[in-house]
């Protein structure tokens, strides 16, 4: 099978094409069969997808099952997958099925529904496996669409003015980032981001309106790019969109936007800024680092004084984040690895938050905290899982979360002190938001009447954090998993990187005598 | 065999914890506590054995990312197998205990299961504590440290109804994180100045990185200060030491074995097993060391003045622990960590006893806990009574001054107060009289808790006292086993831990650099009255003691009432709490409130929506159109722009 990414990619579209073609009707029959189609066609695109990650050769830092085919006029069809995105990839796929189970007490408009999600999976994956500029640029705007319509039909009271916060936002970075890539095809006369990767743009100083832009054409093109990348995962100062976002998002789509969307922003660093831009980077370390800082602290400042579950889940996110982008710049193994680490950790914790909260918003209708207390005297098990992964969250080692933190941070420490002793208080500042959190709806004894008849979990919600719980717990434990994957690919990264950098200092350095 | 006495209490965690259901509530108190007694007997084992090199035991791989490259692994050296016995052995007589102390526990209703969950925490705390002494890393020795934390947290707040205990388990944990910053941070400068984080490759650096600078902020610091002071910083929190302790008096609402076990024996000593274990790096980092002893003396001192005026009996004997600890840390500050190892072993024992009696009496007294409504009660609980009247003896030092004949306590304090004067720099010297001043103050206050406890007129409800009764059998023998620690552990170890055998019994897991370094070897000629003076003062505590609290029992009273404020600077713990709350809590929570509301609210929100709403009149209506619901139209034209884009680059070629 040459064309396996092909179908791992369009499978799921496969499945919302038969959805909206094949199923008639609006009965509860017509919904259960789409639910389980659904279903269906999302696990099977996981298990295709375990093939890749079997076929998979770590030690090879290229492109991997490359697929390559003329498109109509110019444009070229290109994928591939490499230590850096295949990950994100198995990360979707595996994802998919449980937000398709997290959807089962939804009965409005469900066929239409479960066509978002399929459709969005192709897209999401297809960011991470296009090789070709065109070809991403599609699916990583597209993406946006059904996310668009999943917040703005399926979501709360609000959900219009989220929706179009959204847009906005994403859309100042998303016409910067066509017209950087314009000019990039320009310059190098190519869309292939393989051979993108071995151009050199150049990085003399210009002047832009009288001002003289250091690192020149890369500086503009990173910044062209950070706009749409910043917005997206999402990096303090451009993140309100995401709280209002997941506040009125139904719950699997918070589940998705938490676990998977926001991940292309920092996909979308380690894939175009790094490699294609590096002495921009390296001009802008010290930016991001300060960003990535405030994010951290500011952040979690904020999440200490919410009120609402989903809202402080985001909140907290965003300071997550925060270690991803500094883990990235810090430039070595260690930060790129722990940055990779996280963003897989988070999406696997931050996800099962957003469903935690909505085990208990399907019961009571409601996410604010101050409706809740006491809960652990009826809900055991919900107790469990929620703790677990409060404090994976919290980065307690053994579980995922710490992992990427504290690799991010070693990292951070060799590059800039500051930064890492700023983004070190985060360690402080999550364990008070997140055990207060815990404490205000777990804890305390249960007085509330409309609480007292609260069920536990069922077991299909049991079923559906089965598999949170035993990927938090391996990746905690053996994070080599991960790290075995991503390692050669990030240090041939780095030495492309440093070489870069280096030779332009050597220049400099030349010329300087 | 290091890795059964580690996997034990962790299997028993996990039957206990998810398999009670099947096994039963009683087969779930057996399980975990028999593996815990298994763990226990095979650490004594160990803890005979000869340390002259390190064991290194791999697992299975952990972290590797470049040269951060650890492994799950077990270190087995005299300092580890010390700790092996200290932790098993008290932590199997609390699960004991516990047996009795929680069969009938008030604070849950009819049918609520709460004992399998008690002891699946208390063995996960148990494997925790043992992965902290037994990491060869710093990694994994963290991973122990955070572990603790957890089970610290779920054990003080497992009265989950109790808003006091959640607010106290919140708060140690978040303290303790303050802490873990500074540790976190010293792990990441060893890693930057050495490439490693593994103590086999660490602990060959220490002279080099003395030699060694970096920018650390905005100063240029050397190197093995630095990380040594940093380290440190973790250690006072886990520690409780001066201005990170907050958290240990709030401790004390978790269940009393609890008490016991994590927050007198094992967990809070946790720092002071971090200093010795890193001493090849302390050895070369002489301003920390002093630091180290300056902090240790001054907790010492200010816990010990604390409880003086306490009244809840649990509190006395909290502020009696972190006095204690700071013992521990001045012994360590002037190098000699193998005193400070002697004194965790011994305070292990009394203090894990002194808890365990004082839970007894509260059992005893229907869960009272303030000792002005306790008396007289010697009679009534005798066996608690002695184990408590040996802990108290074994605490205030009691012993025959000159020779090596006494309680444990009374080997294991006065070595550490010789050490202190024979170090003989002024760190060393402000330690002496701190500590030889809280040692009056420790008799005072403990003598005082024997008092008001078991002796004097009956006071407060009749009723509990006329039903006050001795605790079961499950409770009172493992007060026995601990009283014979309290009793000889000092005599017996005083040879290998402080004596001629002291290098040869540690081996390598102690490092000592002998050019700066030579307290072990001056601490045995120091003058008579040096050596004596602990002894007095624990006389002149135990004197005062008997003259508050039997002789003339209005004096108290009066003393407080004369010196109103220094009383109430006391009772309120120096108001240290208010201060932190005014100064860190309250601050946090209104920045918090504020950036959300102003910063992300009116200047972000305020920014886009203006730059959406009123710059661009084409957004105004197009936000009409949105807020009328439109949403397709709006889809639907997103669309058309990706495909006008494709369409563009398909023409003029895009890859070309």
């Amino acid at each position: 099978m040459n064309n396996l990414l092909s179908i791992v990619t369009f499978l799921p579209m496969f499945g919302a094409v038969v959805l909206m073609f094949f199923l008639r009707g609006d009965d509860e029959m017509a919904v259960r069969n789409a639910k389980l189609l659904a279903m269906f066609t999302t696990l099977a695109t996981f298990v295709a997808s375990l093939i890749i990650l079997i076929k998979f050769d770590p030690s090879n830092t290229g492109f991997q099952m490359v697929e390559e085919a003329k498109w109509l006029g110019g444009l070229n069809y290109k994928l591939g997958v490499d230590g850096i995105s295949i990950l994100f990839v198995m990360l979707t796929t595996f994802f998919m099925p449980i937000v398709i189970g997290s959807t089962w007490a939804v009965d409005h408009r469900v066929k239409e529904y479960m066509i978002a999600f399929l459709l969005l999976e192709t897209l999401m994956i297809g960011v991470f496996v296009a090789l070709d500029l065109v070809l991403f640029y599609v699916f990583f705007e597209a993406g946006l669409i059904p996310m668009f319509l999943i917040i703005g039909i399926w979501g709360g009271k609000d959900r219009i003015y989220a929706a179009f916060k959204f847009f906005l936002y994403t859309l100042l970075g998303s016409l910067l980032m066509l017209l950087a890539m314009i000019y990039m095809w320009y310059d190098a006369g190519t869309t292939d981001i393989v051979r993108l990767l071995d151009h050199q743009f150049a990085s003399d100083t210009i002047s832009v309106l009288g001002f003289g832009v250091v690192g020149g054409v890369q500086t503009l093109l990173w910044l062209a790019f950070f706009a749409s990348f910043a917005v997206k995962l999402p990096m303090w100062p451009f993140h309100t969109w995401l709280p209002d976002a997941h506040v009125q998002a139904p719950t699997a789509g918070s589940i998705v936007l938490a676990a998977i969307l926001i991940k292309m922003g920092g996909y979308g660093f380690l894939r175009f800024s790094l490699p294609m831009f590096p002495i921009a980077s390296d001009l802008m370390q010290n930016f991001v680092f300060f960003l990535s800082v405030a994010a951290i602290i500011l952040t979690s400042l904020i999440a200490l004084a919410q009120e609402d579950m989903k809202k402080l889940i985001a909140y907290s996110s965003v300071a997550h984040m925060g270690f991803v982008t500094m883990g990235i710049f810090a430039f070595n193994q260690q930060g790129l690895d722990g940055g990779i680490f996280q963003m897989i950790s988070h999406g696997i914790v931050a996800g099962a938050l957003f469903m935690i909260v909505g085990v208990i918003y399907d019961r009571m209708h409601t996410r604010e905290i101050a409706a809740f207390g006491g809960l652990a005297i009826r809900m055991p098990k919900y107790a469990l899982i929620f703790m677990l992964f409060t404090m994976a969250n919290v980065g307690l080692p053994g579980l995922s979360g710490f992992v990427g933190e504290f690799l991010t941070l070693a990292a951070l420490f060799k590059v800039n002190t500051w930064a890492a002793f700023g983004a070190t208080t985060g360690v402080i500042l999550s364990a008070a938001y997140a055990l207060w959190l815990y404490r205000r709806v777990m804890f305390g004894d249960l007085v509330k009447e409309s609480l007292k008849g609260i069920k536990d979990m069922d077991l299909r919600e049991k079923l559906l954090f089965a598999p949170l719980v035993v990927l938090t717990l391996l990746l905690g434990l053996y994070p080599a998993v991960v790290l075995d994957i991503t390692g050669p690919s990030v240090e041939a990264l780095l030495q492309n990187f440093n070489n870069a950098v280096g030779v332009v200092e050597t220049v400099a350095e030349v010329t300087s005598h | 065999m290091p890795t059964i006495i580690l996997f034990a209490p962790l299997v028993g965690a996990l039957i206990a914890g998810f398999g009670w259901r099947m096994i039963g509530e009683r087969n779930a108190q057996i399980v975990t506590t028999g593996l815990l007694f298994l763990s226990a007997l095979l650490s004594w084992i160990l803890f005979f054995g000869d340390y002259e090199t390190v064991e290194s035991i791999t697992l299975f791989r952990w972290i590797d990312s470049g040269s951060f490259s650890i492994d799950w692994a077990i270190r087995l050296d005299r300092l580890t197998a010390i700790m092996l016995v200290v932790i098993t052995t008290v932590s199997s007589l609390v699960h004991l205990y516990s047996w009795g102390y929680m069969e009938n526990d008030p604070q849950w209703k009819e049918g609520e299961s709460y004992k399998p969950r008690f002891f699946a925490y208390l063995s996960f705390f148990t494997f925790a504590m043992l992965t902290l002494v037994t990491a060869d890393n710093l990694v994994q020795m963290f991973f122990g440290w955070e572990g603790v934390g957890v089970a610290s947290y779920l054990l003080i707040g497992f009265y989950y109804r109790k808003p006091s205990a959640n607010a106290a388990a919140i708060k140690a944990f978040v303290v303790n994180r303050v802490g873990d910053f500074g540790f976190a941070l010293g792990i990441f400068a060893i890693f930057m100045m050495t490439d490693s984080v593994n103590f086999s490759e660490i602990f060959t650096q220490g002279h080099a990185l003395s030699a060694k600078t970096f920018q650390f902020l905005y100063m240029e610091v050397n190197a093995v200060e630095i990380i040594t002071f940093l380290l440190f910083i973790g250690a006072m929190g886990k520690s409780a030491q001066l201005f990170l302790h907050t958290w240990l008096p709030d401790a004390m609402e978790g269940p009393t074995p609890v008490s016991a076990l994590i927050h007198a024996a094992t967990m809070v000593t946790a720092g002071v097993f971090l200093v010795a274990r890193m001493s090849p790096l302390f050895e070369y980092a002489p301003g920390t060391l002093a630091f180290v002893t300056v902090i240790g003396a001054t907790t010492a001192f200010v816990a010990a003045t604390i409880g003086l005026v306490q009244n809840d009996i649990k509190r006395v004997i909290a502020y009696s622990t972190m006095s204690q600890l700071g013992y521990m840390f001045a012994a360590a500050g002037v190098g000699v960590y193998q005193a400070a190892m002697f004194h965790l072993l011994t305070h292990a024992f009394f203090k894990a006893m002194l808890f365990l009696g004082a839970g007894s009496v509260i059992h005893a007294m229907h869960h009272e806990q303030d000792m002005r409504n306790y008396g007289n009660l010697r009679k009534k609980i005798p066996y608690t009574f002695w184990a408590m009247m040996i802990g108290t003896l074994a605490i205030t030092g009691v012993g025959i001054p000159l020779t090596t004949i006494g309680f444990a306590g009374f080997l294991s304090k006065d070595a550490i107060i010789e050490s202190t004067y024979a170090a003989g720099t002024q760190a060393g010297e402000f330690a002496f009289w701190m500590l030889v001043i809280a040692a009056a103050m420790t008799a005072f206050y403990s003598w005082r808790l024997m008092f008001m406890t078991f002796y004097g007129p009956e006071k407060g409800d009749k009723h509990t006292h006329d039903h006050a009764h001795e605790s079961p059998l499950v409770m009172i023998i493992p007060l026995g086993v601990l009283a014979l620690g309290a009793i000889f552990a000092g005599m017996i170890w005083y040879g290998d831990f402080f004596g001629e055998n002291v290098f040869d019994w540690f081996g390598p897991a102690v490092y000592i650099n002998h050019e700066t370094n030579n307290v072990l070897h001056e601490v045995h000629d120091v003058a008579k009255w040096v050596k004596a003076a602990p002894f007095f003062a624990m006389l002149s505590g135990f004197l005062l003691a008997y003259l508050f609290y039997i002789v003339k029992p209005d004096i108290p009273a009066a003393l407080a009432k004369r010196n109103p404020g220094l009383y109430r600077f006391l009772l309120n713990k120096w108001y240290f709490d208010e201060v932190y709350d005014v100064l860190f809590v309250r601050p946090a929570k209104w920045l918090g409130r504020f950036l959300w509301k102003r910063l992300d609210g009116s200047v972000i929100d305020g920014a886009i929506n203006g730059l959406a709403m009123g710059i661009i009149p084409f957004f105004t209506r197009a936000a009409a159109r949105m807020q009328s619901g439109y949403l397709y139209h709006y889809a639907f034209a997103m669309i058309i722009g990706i495909v006008v884009i494709t369409t563009w680059f398909a023409i003029t070629g895009g890859a070309q």
